[in-house]
């Protein structure tokens, strides 16, 4: 049942992947367009996935089987650069030399990770032995055994959550729904590998929200002995041996605490892409208050741009888990088929609310 | 004795402003403090007395600073203020010729032309009456402008100017009526009589070709004298209050008179009610050009002056001190917010106990104590440059709160709380003599301020790191490789209009690099919009602030931005994709081992 209609979907991370899967089957060509030479995007830097510990590469496995499809044309190393509408759909230019039409645009470009560099009173960057969740992955991705710097096993760990997130310093006033359990699976790795190294997760809230993230949270403590600390870290500093001293203030003790670790980890957050920006320009997309996507509806619309033709998924909108992109990837494509079939369902109106009033703006 | 009833109105409201002005000014010099209260008593014989009224002439007729500020501005004041100084001194000299005696009844020089048609010789006609034209000329003209000010503001390169409240209004209305009525007053009486000036039988002329001049002109002289009472009458509870003010304030000024650190005294009601309300100081505040808020200087003023002032509107200030650099008058506006959140501010009871914990016992006798500051321990970078200059260069030194501190009081005394940061300083000063340190070096210009200005020292030399780098590289013991990268300096508030250091670190940099000036440099740098002192403040308005003046910052499209203080670089590195660092990170990076 091929159609005569194509679609292109900017970003190959999982949930351009699973759109491209989705509108292929429906008969709709699509231009799967990925700036990297890779398909995957963040999940490639990933080992184990919360809460299963599954290897990140079966899951995309399975995203790439989605994608063999005839009608989806892969385009690796492709940068979307130029775009202009066309009729009712839109001429697009990739890398300045190929010119392609779509009658519809799905936009996936994801999210970046916050750059630690920018809380220096953490010393990433500054302090030998102090990483980031995402260095930590790919430590556990080459196999290697976790040290400090100076070669030493690592006795005590400490895990700071809200790295970059819920943070108005930072400029992220939001939470970033992942860090939180990627800690905790995180911390529970560092103990099968290493067990008789102590460790620590500093946490201002635990949000284990997800299906089986308490049960993890439980294990963490029952099983493995990881101690989770309600405070803040206020700094960070350096001794002679290369070991991080972290001031927390205890908000549960209700009293500042001083501790050494010998690495320190920092689960840094979701933030909105650098190409999210780029690719918005190219539109005229707007912004939420968050940086990320507007949808058109924060329950109901919440596939929908404010430029006709132009459609969103996954966590350009939001931060989300593997689970909900891979889902609102499906209901994008849906909202996608329904918008170049006129479906009656896309007719339907909400009336908006403004979601400023939650934020502080004065 | 010339007379007419009209002379009324003028008289009553001179007399009432006189008896309201001595009472306010003798209840102001009763709330001085005795020191001051004698200090003002002695200079009325002194030297000083001279050096006032040279200041009287050069700043409340001449208006100098305003001149140089903004100069068709500095001309309106100006012409008004001389102009109208002029009218009363070389018209009292004129009646007096008239009346042909020293001693004449105080409105003759005001009106002296409805009494006095007899204008014979050089002296009175040609003489008198044309210096008496050209300076209503003048003030005619300063009165246009000043209309015009009100509505085509931009014509002075303002973009606001202040808001007026009613007592303002009708006083402004009553004196943009002054002058006009004067002119059209004498113009009608020049008409009838032939005794006016170039300007003013001119103007009587032409209008008693169609004007009924006999029985108009008593009704303007009521005019112009209902005009007058009525700005005399509403001037103590307006902006012009500022008139006469300001001559006592600069009198007290040069009598050594100031206001004390630790609280308001009448002094500070002076310079309150000196504020001309010209307006420069509004387009200065990043605060009201941000978030559109009006507390910024004139208005908080106004709001003590109507004693209507919140404690939220004393503490909705970044106290940059850019108000306080521009103002003319010279009004130290930031202190005066400073000691009215003293008012406010709770008495709280702290518990100092954990400073045991934190005391530094280090038992080693060293050259330089550093003193980090607790916002340097949040931008660690900076403190591994400077242990790192100390370490290559040999300086016995002591990081006073490497492993934490007690903080140096100034954010206590930010937020108002004096008492409070009373105990924290004296502590910290006995942890920090015990180094038995000949200089202080701080990382942090907030600390900087209150080491040099208030824990008096006797025997330790406080300097700010820029200022002992600089004196390093001078004295020859730190040699730098310059590099091609470039470079604006943001000049911190604290350190700039607060401590007054802009060269040191401008020199330390063009010996590291290529340093590019920037539009707002100096005293007139904006605030990063960081400060410490601004708590209601929300993250969102913070931000607008800092990026605001991130982005005239980074107009020459600099490698890095540099700046000297943790605070403002924390908070531009928060809003800005340009590298932000410190001055001493950028010498540790390029000397010379
Ligand atoms: S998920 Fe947890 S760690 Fe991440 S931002 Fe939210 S509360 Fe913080
Ligand atoms: S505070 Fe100073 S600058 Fe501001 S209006 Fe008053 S006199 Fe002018
Ligand atoms: S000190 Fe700065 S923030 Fe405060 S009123 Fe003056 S210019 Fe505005």
């Amino acid at each position: 049942m091929d159609t005569n209609k194509t679609v292109a979907v900017i970003g190959g991370g999982i949930a351009g992947m699973e759109a491209a899967t989705f509108l292929s089957a429906r008969g709709i060509t699509v231009y799967l367009i990925e700036k990297e030479d890779k398909l995957g995007g963040h999940l490639l830097d990933w080992e184990r996935l919360f809460p299963t510990m599954r290897n990140g590469s079966e899951v995309v496995k399975f995203l790439m089987d989605g994608v063999k499809a005839d009608n989806i044309k892969i385009m690796l190393s492709s940068k979307l650069t130029a775009a202009e509408k066309s009729g009712k759909g839109y001429n697009l230019r990739i890398n300045e030399n190929v010119d392609l039409f779509a009658d519809a645009v799905l936009v996936t470009t994801g999210y970046d990770l916050f750059d630690a560099t920018k809380k220096e009173e953490y010393g990433y960057g500054i302090y030998d032995n102090v990483i980031t969740s995402a260095d930590l992955e790919k430590i556990f991705m080459s196999g290697k055994a976790l040290q400090t710097k100076q070669g030493n096993v690592p006795k005590k760990i400490g895990l700071v959550h809200c790295v970059g997130s819920r943070d108005e310093k930072a400029g992220n006033v939001y939470c970033s729904k992942v860090c939180c359990v990627t800690g905790v699976k995180q911390a529970i790795e560092i103990k099968q590998k290493m067990p008789y190294t102590e460790v620590f997760n500093f946490y201002m809230d635990l949000r284990m929200y997800g299906m089986h993230f308490e049960a993890l949270y439980k294990k963490a403590q029952a099983d493995f002995g990881i101690q989770f600390i309600r405070g803040r870290l206020s700094e960070a500093s350096e001794d002679q041996n290369g070991g991080i001293i972290l001031k927390v203030e205890d908000t549960l003790m209700g009293k500042p605490l001083k501790l050494t670790v010998d690495i320190l980890v920092l689960l840094i957050g979701l933030i909105p892409a650098k190409g999210s920006k780029e690719v918005g320009e190219l539109f005229g997309l707007k912004n939420g208050v968050n940086g990320f996507y507007k949808t058109t509806d924060q329950h109901t619309l919440t596939n929908s741009s404010n430029v006709d033709g132009v459609f969103f998924a996954g966590a350009c909108t939001s931060p989300k888990t593997i689970t909900n992109t891979i889902t609102d990837a499906r209901a994008a494509a849906s909202t996608v088929a329904a918008y170049l079939f006129n479906y009656r369902s896309l007719e339907r109106k909400i009336e908006q609310n403004e979601d400023f009033w939650l934020y502080n703006t004065k | 004795m010339s007379f007419d009833w009209f002379v009324l109105p003028f008289s009553i409201g001179a007399l009432i402003l006189i008896v309201v002005l001595i009472s306010r000014y003798i209840l102001w010099v009763i709330k001085l403090s005795r020191a001051d209260r004698r200090k003002s008593w002695r200079s009325v014989f002194s030297f000083k007395l001279f050096q006032a009224v040279w200041e009287v002439f050069n700043e409340s007729l001449l208006h100098r600073k305003i001149f140089r500020v903004n100069a068709l501005l500095g001309w309106m004041h100006m012409t008004f203020a001389l102009g109208w100084f002029l009218l009363i001194v070389i018209g009292s000299v004129e009646s007096k010729f008239h009346k042909e005696k020293v001693f004449n009844m105080p409105y003759d020089p005001i009106f002296l032309r409805y009494f006095e048609h007899d204008v014979h010789g050089f002296w009175f006609a040609e003489g008198f009456t044309t210096i008496m034209d050209t300076i209503l000329l003048l003030l005619l003209v300063a009165t246009i402008m000043a209309v015009s000010k009100r509505f085509f503001k931009w014509i002075y390169g303002m973009k606001r100017t202040t808001k007026l409240h009613p007592g303002d209004q009708i006083a402004l209305a009553s004196l943009w009526l002054i002058f006009p009525m004067r002119f059209i007053a004498e113009s009608f009486t020049a008409g009838i009589y032939g005794n006016g000036g170039y300007l003013t039988q001119t103007a009587g002329d032409i209008f008693a070709t169609f004007l009924p001049l006999k029985s108009l002109e008593l009704g303007a002289w009521w005019t112009y004298s209902s005009a007058l009472c009525l700005f005399f009458l509403f001037l103590p509870f307006s902006r012009y209050m500022h008139i006469p003010t300001e001559v006592f304030l600069i009198y007290l000024r040069k009598a050594g008179v100031k206001t004390p650190d630790n609280k308001l005294t009448g002094f500070s009601e002076f310079e309150t009610y000196s504020c001309s309300r010209c307006g420069l100081c509004i387009d200065q505040c990043q605060l009201s050009e941000t978030t559109g808020y009006d507390d910024q200087a004139v208005y908080f003023l106004q709001k003590l002056r109507r004693n209507i002032l919140q404690e939220e509107s004393s503490h909705n200030c970044l106290l940059c001190g850019k108000c306080t650099n521009i103002c003319p008058v010279g009004i130290d506006i930031t202190k005066i917010r400073l000691l009215k959140r003293t008012e406010f501010a709770p008495e709280m009871l702290f518990n100092y106990r954990h400073y045991e914990n934190v005391i530094h016992h280090d038992e080693r006798k060293v050259d330089v104590a550093y003193f980090g500051g607790c916002m340097t321990h949040l931008t660690p970078k900076i403190k591994i440059a400077m242990t790192g200059i100390f370490r290559k260069l040999n300086i016995r030194y002591n990081f006073v709160d490497e492993n934490g501190s007690i903080c140096c009081g100034r954010p206590l005394k930010l937020a108002g709380n004096h008492m409070q940061a009373r105990d924290l300083m004296q502590e910290n000063k006995r942890i920090i003599i015990a180094t038995g340190a000949k200089i202080l070096v701080t990382s942090c210009p907030i600390c900087y301020n209150i080491f040099k200005n208030e824990y008096k020292f006797d025997k330790i030399q406080v300097l700010h790191h820029s200022e002992y780098l600089n004196l390093l590289h001078k004295e020859g013991a730190l040699k730098l490789t310059p590099n091609e990268e470039k470079m604006v300096y943001h000049d911190p508030c604290e350190l700039g209009r607060m401590m007054n250091i802009y060269e040191p670190p401008r020199e330390i940099l063009e010996k590291s690099g290529k340093l590019i000036p920037v539009q707002k440099e100096k005293n007139f740098a904006d605030c990063c919009g960081g400060s410490l002192a601004n708590l209601p403040l929300s993250e969102d308005n913070r931000r607008k602030v800092s990026k605001e003046a991130l982005t005239k910052l980074l107009a020459p499209s600099p490698d890095i931005l540099v700046t000297a203080c943790p605070l403002c670089k924390k908070t531009f590195s928060n809003v800005s994709d340009t590298p932000v660092k410190d001055i001493a990170e950028v010498v540790y990076e390029r000397m010379i081992e």
